[in-house]
C-alpha cells in the first residue's frame, strides 16, 4: 500500500469543518440539544457509547453523541481517544454482580427464580407503535413510576446461586485474582484466554456481535440457548488506592448481565451439566449483554468439546472484527488517497487487456 | 478476595488518633464518593472550613473497572470508569484522601477535606453528623425509592386452572 | 495486598499535574532527542532527599502502577519511597531485571548497567531506564558522544559516576537495538543518554 502526501487541502478541509459544525447545529431557529438532555432522555445512546468507548462518564458520552450528530460509531470513537489523554490509577476490584441494586431482573429459563421476575423499565412489552403525545412540545412530564409498599428484598440471588447445590449448573472457576488480560495493553493473542474475550465483547460492537448471536441461534454453531438471567442495576467500584492498602468505593456504576444456559450432554469424566455464557456491559445494554453471553458461550466450544465449524466460533474472527472502531477506520481508511496504487493498477490492467487481445488475435500484432 | 484483611486492620490516623476501625473510614469514604457533586458542595459551604494544603492536585484519572467470568469466577476487564482523587494535609496535621468516579474536581477536593476533618477529634462529630448522615440518609432513600420502583414491576404469577380435554 | 502509606510526611507532588507533567515530559523528550545536552526544568517541586528537584519531576512524569521501580540504597533510606508510591502508585521492586525504571543516587555504588533489563526481541522498549542523579553535568571526565540526534559529536563531562561508567555504557549501547536507556539528573538539569549513542572516552 502506497500513499503520497498532497498538499493544498487546508482551506478546503477547513471550510468542511465549518459547514459539519453547521450541518451539526442544523436549523438555529430549532432550540439547541444541551449535554444534559442527551444525557437523561438519550440515555440508551449515551449507555452505548460508553460501553463500547469502554470508558463510564456519562457526561462524557453524552458530549460525545452531541459532538458526533448522533452517529454513535463515531462518537464511542470520540470517547476511546479522549480516554487515553487521562492516566490509569489501577484496576478495580472485580465488581460483584450479586449485590446489585437490581431495577430489573428476569429469568426466562425458571419462572418462580427467588426474587421474582422484576421487569423494570424496559420496551419489552410496549407495541412499538409510534406515540406522537412525544412530539408535542412542552407536555407536562409522566407521572412517576408506582411504587410498592415493600422494596425489592435484596441482594437478589443470581441463578448460579440458585442452582448450586444440585450442581445443575457449571460452577465458575476461581483460580486466583491475578491481573487480568488487558487488551489496551497487549496486543491480542491467540489461543485467547476467556478474560481477554469477555473484555474485547465488552468492548465490541452491538450490532456486530448481535448478528453473530442470531447466526448462532439459527443454526451456525449450533447453540439455542435459554435465559439463565438478565438483571439491570447499580453496582459499587472498589478501589485499593496504593496509599490505603484496603479497598474503597469509589462510586456506582450501571450494569447489565446476562446468564444464558446451554445443555451439555457431558463426558465420560463430566456429569451432564448446563455450560454458561456471560455477557457483562456498562449501561443499559440488553440485546448488548444477551448477545455477548451468547457468543462467549460459542467461544468456549475447545472447553466442551464441540466442533468449530461456524463464524461465532472461531476467536480470531470474532475477536479481530469485533471493535468498531478499528473496524470502522479500516474501512473508513479507503477515503485517503490511494492515487499511487491506482496507477500501478491502472498499468497492470492495460498490460493485461493488451495481452488479452494480442493472443486472441496474433495475426494483428503480426500485421502492426 | 481476602475481605477480612481490611476489617482487621486497624487505621492509625497521621495525628495518632486511632480511628476504632478502617470500616468507619471506608463507610464515610463510600458516602462522599457516591454523593452527587453539588449534595457534598452544599454541605461543604454550611461547614467552617479548615486551613489545609494540596498533597495532591485534584487529578481526573481512570479506574479499570473489573468483573468476573460468569459472575463469580476470575477476574476480567469489563473497561474504565472516570475518577478523580486529591490529597489534601490540615493545617493540624490530619490527611485526607478522595477517589470519586467523575471528573468533578471540586467534588474530589471537598471530599479529601471531609476525610481528614473526619480523622482529626476536633471535627470528627460535627462533619459526620452535619456531612456524613445526611448524605447518607439521601443515598438509602433514593435506593429506596428504586427497590420499591423494582417491586411494583415484579409479576405475581396465578396459575390458570384448566380442566382436563375429554379424551376422545 | 499492599500496605497503606504514611502520609504525615509526604511533599506535595507538581500543583498542577496535567499542565506540569506535559512539560516535564516535553523537556525529557528533548533530553533523550538531543543527547548530552543539559535541559532545564522550571517545573519541578521539591522532593524529598536524596532526590534532586529533576529526579522527582522524571518521577512524577513518567511513572505509573504499571512501572516497577527499583530504588538504590539512598533512595530507600528515606521518605521518597512513600512519596513516589504516593504520587505515582508505582510498585517498588528489588529484582533489577523487573524494573521500568530505576533510580540511583550513588552511582559509585550502584550494581553495572548489564543488571538491568536489557529489553527482548518483541520488546525492545520494555527495557529499563536508569536514572542515574549526579552532583553536577561538567568537571568530570571527558567523553565524546555521536550519534542520532547529535550534529557531529558533543563533549560532556558529568561528575560522579564510577570509573568504568562509560564503559558500561559502550558495551550496553553496542548491543542496540537492546540496552537500557540511562537520563543523568542533577539539580534542575537532566541529560539523556539513550542507547543509540557511540562513546568514545577522552584519550581513547
Amino acid at each position: 500500500m502506497a500513499y503520497v502526501s498532497v498538499k493544498g487541502g487546508e482551506k478546503a478541509i477547513e471550510n468542511a469543518h465549518q459547514w459539519l459544525a453547521e450541518e451539526r447545529r442544523g436549523d438555529p431557529a430549532v432550540e439547541e440539544v444541551a449535554v444534559a438532555q442527551i444525557r437523561e432522555q438519550l440515555s440508551l445512546a449515551v449507555d452505548r457509547v460508553m460501553a463500547e468507548g469502554s470508558c463510564y462518564d456519562r457526561d462524557l458520552a453524552a458530549l460525545a453523541v452531541k459532538q458526533a450528530g448522533g452517529d454513535l460509531p463515531e462518537a464511542i470513537f470520540l470517547v476511546r481517544a479522549y480516554r487515553t489523554t487521562l492516566p490509569r490509577f489501577g484496576g478495580s476490584e472485580p465488581v460483584d454482580t450479586e449485590r446489585m441494586n437490581v431495577r430489573r431482573r428476569i429469568s426466562a429459563a425458571f419462572k418462580d427464580i427467588p426474587g421474582g421476575q422484576v421487569l423494570g423499565p424496559t420496551f419489552d412489552y410496549t407495541h412499538r407503535l409510534l406515540d406522537f403525545r412525544l412530539a408535542a412540545d412542552g407536555a407536562a412530564p409522566p407521572e412517576p413510576a408506582p411504587l410498592a409498599n415493600e422494596p425489592q428484598a435484596w441482594p437478589m440471588p443470581t441463578i448460579g446461586s440458585v442452582f448450586a447445590h444440585e450442581d445443575l449448573l457449571e460452577h465458575d472457576v476461581r483460580s486466583g485474582d491475578d491481573a487480568p488480560f488487558d487488551l489496551t495493553r497487549e496486543p491480542m493473542s491467540f489461543p485467547a484466554g476467556r478474560d481477554q474475550r469477555l473484555q474485547a465483547l465488552a468492548r465490541g460492537d452491538e450490532g456486530f456481535l448481535l448478528s453473530l448471536a442470531y447466526s448462532s441461534q439459527r443454526g451456525w454453531g449450533s447453540t439455542h440457548p435459554l435465559c439463565g438471567e438478565i438483571r439491570l442495576g447499580e453496582v459499587a467500584v472498589e478501589f485499593i488506592p496504593e496509599e490505603l492498602g484496603f479497598p474503597i468505593e469509589i462510586g456506582e456504576v450501571t450494569l447489565t448481565e446476562c446468564q444464558m444456559l446451554s445443555g451439555f450432554a457431558g463426558s465420560a469424566q463430566k456429569a451432564p451439566q448446563f455450560t454458561r455464557g456471560y455477557g457483562l456491559a456498562f449501561g443499559h445494554s440488553e440485546r448488548k449483554a444477551m448477545s455477548m453471553a451468547i457468543v462467549d458461550r460459542a467461544l468456549r466450544r475447545s472447553e466442551v468439546g464441540e466442533d468449530a465449524d461456524a463464524p461465532v466460533q472461531d476467536e480470531e474472527f470474532v475477536l479481530y472484527h469485533s471493535d468498531n472502531v478499528e473496524a470502522s477506520g479500516f474501512v473508513q481508511h479507503l477515503k485517503l488517497p490511494h492515487y499511487v496504487d491506482f496507477q500501478a493498477d491502472l498499468q497492470l490492467v492495460r498490460r493485461l487487456r493488451r495481452e488479452h487481445f494480442e493472443r486472441l488475435n496474433p495475426s494483428k500484432e503480426a500485421a502492426e | 478476595m481476602q475481605q477480612t484483611a481490611w476489617v482487621e486492620k486497624r487505621f492509625v490516623s497521621d495525628t495518632g488518633l486511632e480511628i476504632a476501625a478502617s470500616e468507619g473510614r471506608r463507610e464515610w469514604m463510600a458516602v462522599l464518593a457516591k454523593a452527587e457533586a453539588s449534595e457534598v458542595s452544599a454541605a461543604w459551604e454550611r461547614l467552617e472550613k479548615p486551613a489545609y494544603t494540596l498533597l495532591r492536585s485534584p487529578e481526573p484519572g481512570l479506574v479499570l473497572v473489573r468483573g468476573r467470568m460468569g459472575g463469580l469466577g476470575d477476574p476480567f476487564n469489563l473497561g474504565e470508569m472516570t475518577v478523580t482523587r486529591s490529597a489534601v494535609r490540615l493545617a493540624t496535621g490530619e490527611t485526607g484522601l478522595s477517589y470519586v468516579a467523575g471528573r468533578n474536581r471540586k467534588h474530589a477536593e471537598i471530599a479529601a477535606v471531609l476525610d481528614a476533618m473526619l480523622q482529626s477529634e476536633a471535627h470528627h462529630d460535627q462533619v459526620r453528623a452535619e456531612v456524613i448522615a445526611p448524605l447518607e440518609i439521601a443515598q438509602a432513600a433514593r435506593r429506596q425509592l428504586a427497590a420499591r420502583k423494582a417491586a411494583a414491576t415484579r409479576v405475581d404469577f396465578f396459575t390458570l386452572v384448566r380442566d382436563r380435554e375429554p379424551s376422545k | 495486598m499492599t500496605l497503606g502509606i504514611d502520609l504525615s510526611r509526604i511533599h506535595p507532588g507538581f500543583p498542577d499535574p496535567v499542565r506540569d507533567s506535559q512539560t516535564v515530559f516535553r523537556a525529557i523528550m528533548d533530553a533523550v532527542a538531543r543527547p548530552g545536552l543539559a535541559v532545564a526544568l522550571n517545573k519541578a517541586p521539591e522532593p524529598p532527599t536524596p532526590l534532586a528537584r529533576a529526579t522527582g519531576a522524571i518521577a512524577l512524569t513518567l511513572l505509573d502502577f504499571e512501572t516497577p521501580v527499583w530504588l538504590d540504597a539512598g533512595v530507600l533510606a528515606g521518605e521518597a519511597p512513600a512519596w513516589l508510591r504516593f504520587h505515582c502508585g508505582c510498585p517498588l521492586t528489588s529484582e533489577t531485571q523487573e524494573a521500568a525504571f530505576a533510580f540511583i543516587t550513588r552511582p559509585e555504588d550502584g550494581p553495572p548497567l548489564s543488571a538491568f533489563n536489557a529489553g527482548d526481541a518483541k520488546y525492545p522498549d520494555r527495557s529499563t531506564t536508569v536514572v542515574i542523579q549526579v552532583p553536577h553535568l561538567e568537571g568530570g571526565r571527558s567523553v565524546r558522544l555521536k550519534g542520532p540526534g547529535i550534529k557531529g559529536e558533543r563533549t560532556i563531562a558529568p561528575q560522579g559516576l564510577p570509573g568504568d561508567f562509560w564503559e558500561q555504557v559502550a558495551d550496553n549501547n553496542s548491543a542496540f537495538q537492546f540496552g537500557v536507556d540511562v537520563i543523568l539528573a542533577s539539580g534542575d538539569l537532566l541529560m539523556g543518554l539513550p542507547r543509540s549513542l557511540h562513546i568514545q572516552t577522552e584519550g581513547a
